[in-house]
């Protein structure tokens, strides 16, 4: 019999709840240990196995050198190697420092910054090594990472849609919150995935997936302008999980002192 | 065609015998605020006083006219084409099994029939572009097929109109003459009916309803031609798709270009939009895969990849696709346009883009080329 794939799942500045959102398989966790060989994932087990790994999954953004390093590390003994969740997609929550100077913040916050060793950034994992793919989501849809393991035994591509939250949003049958209250929804460019789960409960998207392939930033922008939000709250909205995205960075900075 | 008279308290009967009939009933009931299409228990689930407020990127309803009528919020923000025509649907499994593979397909015959309650006249000519479109040609969508086969129509005619309505200048509403089983004009007191088929006729037959005054006919009458004459927006057919074909490197889509966010809510919304994707999915073990088709949109990027990449990366060039097609294309590809006038796309388009307005922007700007052109 062919040797089990061999899975890793690794954590940097993160919450962890990517990861639990992969324990959160419940259903499907006897499943998964039969068809892969979990060899690393610490939160899960401390018996880890070494490298080489067949699938790593990467939780969190790098921000510090050591991880640096850890990143290069893990890259070079994955063969694929995929990011899970906004934080090491994109930086995270906390790629929001990224827009001020660090050294500020460690001056303010910490008695002895003399010990604290951070990048000046928070970094999404692609700015260091090559990933080879994506899941996006504060956290992740563990369905979807049911689908990209599925995907990645079967050898073929996983079925992660690239295009905006409004189809998902419309083929669950719901009515766009943005028409209906006036609410400043992320959805036409944010990337589907999460299956409307907001606009379900009358809630605006806030961009937990990042932005969709080809996303209107400033179409959108310029309408919530039209709509009455002022542009701190164009920069608050742009600037949540994935506040360091391209798109929405770039845009967020056009609305700063608007 | 005789007319008959179904008062309010008849609603119910109506409902009753299409049951009867084996249908699973669907029509507009209020879900979280909103008029929505569903299962119908009873005619005092319908909208009863309920009025919507349609503008482009905008959406509201009022619970508070008189609960004498239960059609006044013209149409809801979805129509019927989730029904016949879903959103996702499965179209095969296969299973590993000892000697090989084995494959299942959904049977759409062993569904309940529909019976659609409340279709407008514009959706119901969606409902017959749909019939072209996936029923008629070489490939024709069996499911689909089945459940409009399969289906009984009660149209409502229109005796209001929303904002954004336009049906009457592309002449599909705000009455339906054809291809109903049953047609409903709401007035005072009542519903004037008409049997647009045989299976309407039987029924309304076993219903042994009297027969409409001419004052009621009358007061249908009267009732849609006010919708019609209420319209404000305007969409003229008269040398669409020249128009658009004329102007195809029209600087106009750029500017729409720069408006337009790309989302695709218009073609979700869209009672004739039809396209979709197909989608393959494994399980974990690798025993069993599945096809699912799901409607897709013109404005994904992913929508025209081709080898090497998207062919369509700026949303000019997508609203371009997608105007054109509706307004043009489709001419050449079916015979008819592939617009109905219901407005839904300018109402839910978040940031209110009117193809009304654009195409009205379209002849302004070719009417002024054609001006400067005639300068000496």
């Amino acid at each position: 019999m062919r040797r089990k794939p061999r899975i890793a799942v690794w954590k940097f500045a993160s919450c962890d709840g990517c990861q639990l959102s992969l324990l959160d398989l419940e259903d499907h966790l006897l499943e998964i240990a039969d068809a892969v060989d979990i060899a690393y994932f610490l939160e899960a087990s401390r018996a880890t196995k070494p490298g080489p790994y067949d699938i790593s999954l990467v939780e969190g953004s790098i921000t510090t050198p050591h991880d640096r390093r850890r990143i290069l590390q893990i890259r070079r003994q994955s063969r694929f190697l995929v990011t899970i969740g906004a934080c090491a997609t994109a930086g995270g929550i906390q790629a929001l420092r990224n827009f001020r100077k660090v050294q500020e913040f460690v001056r303010l916050v910490y008695a002895h910054p003399e010990y604290i060793d951070t990048l000046e950034h928070s970094h999404p994992v692609s700015d260091f090594v090559p990933v080879d793919f994506e899941l996006r989501g504060c956290p992740v849809n563990k369905y979807q990472v049911l689908e990209l393991v599925s995907a990645l035994l079967a050898g073929r591509r996983p079925r992660v849609p690239r295009y905006s939250l409004c189809q998902e949003c419309k083929r669950r049958g719901l009515a766009c919150v943005m028409v209906t209250r006036n609410e400043p929804c992320l959805g036409p460019i944010v990337q589907a995935g999460c299956g409307a789960l907001c606009p379900a409960y009358h809630r605006p998207c806030f961009g937990c997936f990042g932005p969709a392939e080809g996303a209107q930033v400033a179409a959108l922008a310029q309408e919530l302008r039209r709509r009455g939000r002022s542009g701190p709250e164009v920069v608050r909205l742009l600037r949540t999980f994935n506040a360091w995205a391209p798109e929405f960075r770039e845009e967020s900075v056009r609305h700063e002192g608007a | 065609m005789n007319a008959y008279w179904l008062s309010r308290d008849r609603l119910d009967a109506l409902l009753e015998a299409l049951k009867r009939r084996g249908y699973r009933v669907i029509g507009p009931v209020m879900r979280e605020g909103l008029p929505t299409l569903a299962p119908l228990e009873r005619a005092r689930d319908l909208p009863w006083g309920v009025e919507a407020r349609a503008a482009p990127g905008r959406y509201e309803v009022r619970e508070d006219a008189p609960k004498a009528r239960a059609f006044d919020f013209v149409l809801t923000p979805q129509g019927w084409k989730r029904l016949l025509f879903p959103p996702e649907r499965l179209l095969f499994r296969v299973r590993r099994t000892d000697l090989g593979y084995e494959v299942t397909t959904p049977d759409p015959e062993a569904e309940p029939p529909l019976a659609l309650f409340g279709v407008r006249p514009c959706e119901l000519r969606a409902i017959q572009i749909h019939d072209r479109v996936l029923s008629q040609g070489p490939f024709a969508d069996e499911a689909y097929t089945a459940r409009r086969r399969a289906a009984f129509i009660v149209v409502v005619q229109c005796t209001r109109s929303l904002e954004t309505c336009f049906c009457a200048s592309v002449g599909t509403g705000p009455e339906a003459r054809e291809g109903f089983d049953l047609a409903l004009t709401e007035v005072t007191d009542g519903f004037v009916v008409v049997s647009g088929s045989f299976k309407g006729a039987d029924l309304l037959q076993e219903m042994d309803l009297p027969e409409a005054t001419e004052a009621q006919q009358r007061e249908a009458r009267e009732a849609v031609a006010r919708a019609a004459r209420s319209q404000r927006r305007r969409l003229d057919p008269q040398g669409l798709r020249d128009l658009l074909y004329g102007n195809l490197e029209s600087p106009l889509w750029q500017e729409i270009g720069e408006r337009c966010i790309g989302c695709g809510n218009c073609t979700m919304v869209c009672p004739t939009c039809f396209c979709t994707t197909v989608e393959d999915g494994s399980d974990l073990s690798g025993r069993e895969a599945w096809r699912i088709q799901r409607w897709d949109s013109c404005f994904s990027v992913e929508y025209a990849y081709i080898h090497g990449g998207s062919i369509r990366r700026s949303v000019a060039s997508r609203y371009r696709q997608w105007l054109t097609h509706k307004l043009a294309g489709w001419q050449d590809q079916f015979g008819t346009l592939g617009c109905v006038g219901c407005g839904r796309c300018i109402v839910w388009c978040p940031v209110g883009i009117d193809l009304t307005e654009e195409v009205a922007r379209f002849r302004e700007q070719h009417a002024a080329v054609a001006a400067q052109e005639e300068q000496p």
